[in-house]
């Protein structure tokens, strides 16, 4: 599958924006560990701002980011986004009040509960009503969501956005599910060439392969949360110099990308 | 536009029964797989439709791992029809490489969560080894079992777009399929019954505590059922009258989290891209499987939709009156009941109805009749505004 990417959005610990990651991705400044920023996308309403959950802002907070440097309106971009663990803090808030005595569930809590639930935030800031796909392979989450929004754009020929987010859970769960660090990260694809600047990425299943490295100089916790498995291909978009990335699929075979700077 | 996709192999496990006979059977006599509540202690007034018989058939062997509700369930539906032994001959012919899995559910086995919180230590911690989370808790978990069980080494994934969910994966397949990472997919959605679903669609108003009532006046909210479905999709053209996917329509609400737009608008376009997709016009669908789930929202905002695209003449029903909201598994459950009308040139009536809402303009169907069918649309629609519709055709 051929498919362009064209802009990149990032929400993380010390990576705050993609304006402030890139220089850092490219190794040409040094990562500081600094709290995640837990401002509030402006391109969600203010009623959705209340009702939105810390997960599905942090989505947003990168979608938003790629969305700025993409040049296209919302109703362009079809989405994808991508989890392994969905909204763990809400998981255990449910889990929870399901375990006292008065079970019960509070109603926005469940309507955020839902996998999908940044993807409803998203259409509705960007007036998206194209289709919108999540989908959720554990640890190769990002890698699925990948294949999703590769194969998405190169058939229906449209722009998709794809974005990876995942968060910690809280205690207890989270000793079960040791993610350490809240991380989201959008990609911008098209099917053809854009006027402005991309990289052309071939992305193929192949037998397996050595697995690109992490980024060199980002903290190791990091590396426990699955959407930011993303990292060594938006490294090479930082670099922008020609690079093939494998990141890890499954037990028959690797996902491949060949990244080549265009325009 | 993409070719149209055969079913060469389908399975099921719903309230109804367990297999396509069963499902048949009660179908055609219009007998329902609702009950009042009996799930576990959940306290909550309201009627389910429930898979029998789970408790008593824990997994064993190489995938004990992935044993709780959800996976059970899908290995009951795996078990039906001669699916595995499908899935083995089309192994045989592509590949296990070249065939891919695509799963739909919102619940996945949650349960084993929520059951495991039951257990904590005094001061809260989780008793070591009371969740599998991987394997059981984590939506990915049903997309791995499926995969194993069925010896496949293709690409994966599961979907998770609440009530759509198992609808999308005939999409998402369709695509694979284009861009050649696979020669099969084994499609399918799975959706079992727990805590957090039967108390979280109670804290919204959205449970009826009778059998839930789509198009009825009296309407008053949804009855939650659970259910495996698969379908084998591949490209090969087959014998005539053979079961085909003519087209899918994806769209996004825009609109509201929990809330369909009142228009429908989200709902339409799903409608219109299936029929673009499969070059077909509202005329060609002889028969219109709704959402339906049974909440005076839905089932109006649907009705509009339905309205703006196919008129008041197309025969249209909610099955879910029979079957329960099966929410993951709703999309193939009723991809299922299609295929079943279309084989047996059948039109379920929409059961359970005292009076049809009057302000529903679309053709409900109260009673089943046997007509001549040719293609059928089934519609899908979830929380966060997503929907899609599948068109369904026998090959001429």
């Amino acid at each position: 599958m051929q498919v362009f990417l064209t802009a990149v959005g990032i929400a993380g610990p010390g990576l705050d924006g993609w304006a402030a990651a890139q220089p850092i991705l490219a190794g040409h400044s040094e990562y500081r560990m600094a709290p995640i920023s837990r401002s509030i996308p402006e391109m969600l309403s203010a009623a959705e701002r209340r009702r939105s959950s810390q997960s599905a802002r942090l989505a947003i907070m990168a979608a938003q980011d790629a969305f700025r440097a993409g040049g296209l309106r919302g109703d362009e971009i079809a989405t994808v986004f991508a989890s392994s663990d969905g909204d763990g803090a809400i998981t255990q808030e449910i889990c929870d009040a399901l375990a006292g005595p008065a079970r019960e569930v509070s109603p926005t809590s469940f309507h955020n509960s839902v996998f999908n639930a940044p993807a409803g935030y998203w259409s509705i800031a960007t007036h998206s009503r194209l289709a919108s796909t999540s989908v959720c392979a554990y640890d190769v989450s990002f890698a699925a969501g990948l294949i999703e929004a590769a194969a998405y754009a190169t058939v229906e020929r449209q722009a998709v956005m794809l974005i990876a987010s995942d968060i910690p859970f809280p205690a207890p769960l989270h000793t079960i599910r040791p993610v350490e660090e809240s991380f989201a990260a959008a990609l911008l694809l098209s099917p053809t060439a854009p006027a402005g600047s991309f990289m052309r990425w071939e992305i193929n299943l192949e037998p397996h392969r050595t697995a690109t490295a992490f980024p060199a100089g980002l903290p190791e916790s990091l590396r426990s949360n699955p959407a930011a498995r993303c990292l060594p291909l938006l490294a090479v978009w930082a670099k922008r110099r020609a690079e093939t990335v494998a990141l890890e699929y499954s037990d028959a075979s690797d996902l491949v990308v060949v990244c080549e700077p265009g325009a | 536009m993409t070719t149209a996709l055969t079913v060469t192999a389908m399975a099921t496990a719903n309230p109804l029964g367990r297999g396509l006979s069963a499902t048949w059977d009660a179908l055609r006599k219009d007998r329902h797989g609702l009950r009042p509540n009996d799930f576990e202690d959940a306290a909550v007034k309201t009627w389910i439709g429930r898979v029998d018989g789970l408790e008593a058939e824990p997994i064993t062997g190489d995938l004990a791992a992935f044993d709780c509700r959800n996976n059970r369930l899908a290995l009951a539906g795996l078990r039906q029809d001669g699916f595995e032994q499908a899935v083995a001959v089309a192994r045989q012919h592509y590949g296990a490489d070249r065939i891919g899995v695509l799963i739909g559910t919102t619940t996945s086995g949650t349960l084993e969560t929520e059951l495991a919180y039951r257990r904590r230590t005094p001061s809260g911690e989780l008793l070591p080894l009371s969740v599998r989370y991987r394997h059981t808790h984590n939506l990915f978990s049903v997309g791995e079992v499926v995969r194993r069980q069925l010896h496949l080494r293709g690409p994966v994934a599961s979907i998770s777009t609440a009530c759509s969910s198992s609808a999308k994966v005939f999409a998402s397949a369709s695509r694979w399929l284009a861009v050649g990472l696979c020669d099969a997919v084994v499609v399918g959605g799975v959706d079992s019954l727990c805590f957090m679903t039967l108390y979280g669609f109670a804290s919204l108003g959205l449970l009826s505590e009778t059998p839930c009532r789509p198009c009825d006046e009296g309407r008053d909210g949804l009855s939650i059922g659970e259910a495996a479905g698969f379908m084998l999709l591949e490209r090969r053209g087959d014998r005539d009258g053979a079961l085909q996917l003519l087209g899918y329509g994806e769209s996004s609400d825009a609109h509201h989290m929990s809330t369909p737009h009142p228009e429908g608008l989200g709902a339409a376009l799903a409608m219109e891209r299936a029929l673009d997709r499969a070059e077909m016009k509202p005329i060609d669908i002889d028969y219109i499987n709704l959402h339906g789930t049974g909440t005076p929202a839905n089932d109006l905002a649907e009705d509009r939709a339905v309205w703006t695209t196919f008129g008041g003449r197309t025969p249209c029903s909610s099955t879910k009156g029979r079957t329960g909201h099966t929410l993951g598994a709703a999309g193939i459950t009723e991809a299922i009941l299609s295929a079943l009308c279309l084989r047996h040139d059948f039109i379920p009536g929409t059961v359970h109805i005292n009076r049809l809402d009057p302000q529903l303009q679309s053709r409900v169907m109260l009673q089943s009749e046997s007509r001549p069918l040719r293609a059928v649309i089934s519609n899908s629609f979830g929380f966060g505004g997503n929907n899609c519709s599948l068109i369904f055709g026998k090959r001429p």
